[in-house]
């Protein structure tokens, strides 16, 4: 299977989706220039962590009108799977390709920690390898991760069960959606309504090596391996 | 054509949380202002455009606005004011 990760000015962690697909998984995997209108016949499209375009305006307003981004549309209105982490779920959601947005963290602060991920749902191309319930270590790395949607949006994600992923373990007096940066509903991830882009602020391609703490994310990139035929 | 500098003024909408609005609002309040009951932080934008006239400079900035310069999901706009300037 071959993945694309796009490269924009400003993107950071698409080293980190390179080695997570080369090293550990063994898969093929190749940069997509921002500029250019070719995904290279790849497979998966990665939407990696950074900060495109230097987040100006707002993170991903920029990089959502960058030539590749109109090839990734298209690769994902045709159902072809996009994996948009951190800096890449901002883009996607500026872009349509995802509802809703992310905002300025609650507590204003850039966050960078070890966080608890609870898999809400294993019926996507992206976590059919986990159980429900499963609580990923994850880290997360980010100022604008506080995913924000009108109610009737929320109740949507929630009834489709499109909510993939949710934080967990806050403090002993936390609320039920206790969140690291305010998100509502506690949201880390969602998938678009035909279930073949997952957006998500912690980042799993940091998370496949037990040498640096944990491979918690590896089973996301062999689900995968498991659903998509090449 | 005529030269515009239009003004817009982009800020979050009511009823979603604005953790930096309200930290300026803690701020003041720490100062003495103790009359601040709410304060929200949105963005200032200038824009210079060439136009025949100010109803299709300010239809030119809307539109602006629409696809780029404020969230749709988020954010409100408003366009503060049209003017026309000399151009350079």
């Amino acid at each position: 299977m071959k993945f694309g990760i796009v490269t924009f000015p400003g993107s950071n962690c698409d080293y980190d989706a390179y080695q997570a697909v080369v090293d550990q998984l063994g898969e093929q995997a190749v940069y997509l220039w921002h500029k250019d209108h070719d995904l290279q016949h790849s497979d998966v499209i990665v939407l990696p962590g950074g900060f495109a375009y230097g987040d100006y305006l707002r993170a991903g307003a920029i990089a959502r009108f960058s030539p590749v981004m109109q090839d990734v549309i298209a690769h994902a209105k045709r159902g072809g799977p996009v994996l948009a982490i951190c800096n890449g779920f901002q883009i996607a959601c500026e872009a349509g390709l995802l509802p809703g947005a992310l905002l300025r963290n609650a507590g204003l602060k850039y966050i960078c920690e070890w966080v608890n991920v609870r898999v809400e749902t294993t019926d996507t191309l992206f976590t059919n390898r986990y159980t429900v319930g499963d609580v990923l270590r994850i880290p997360i790395a980010h100022g604008e991760g506080r995913y924000t949607a009108d109610q009737a949006t929320l109740d949507t994600l929630e009834g489709d069960g499109r909510v993939v992923f949710r934080y967990a373990g806050g403090p002993a007096d936390a609320d039920e959606y206790w969140s690291p940066n305010g998100s509502m509903r506690a949201i880390a991830g969602i998938v678009n309504s035909t279930g073949n882009v997952l957006g998500m602020m912690p980042h799993p391609e940091r998370a496949v090596d037990t040498l640096l703490s944990s491979d918690d994310g590896l089973a996301l990139f062999e689900s995968m391996l498991a659903r998509v035929t090449v | 054509m005529t030269r515009y500098r239009i003004a817009v003024h982009i800020s979050p909408r009511r009823g979603i949380l604005d953790p930096q609005g309200r930290t300026v609002a803690d701020a003041l309040h720490s100062l003495g202002f103790a009359s601040v009951h709410d304060v929200h932080v949105g963005r200032h934008i200038v824009v210079e455009l060439d136009a025949g006239d100010k109803a299709t400079a300010e239809r030119s900035t809307r539109e602006m606005c629409e696809r780029l310069l404020a969230n749709p999901v988020t954010e409100d706009f408003e366009i503060a004011s049209v003017a026309s300037v000399e151009a350079a």
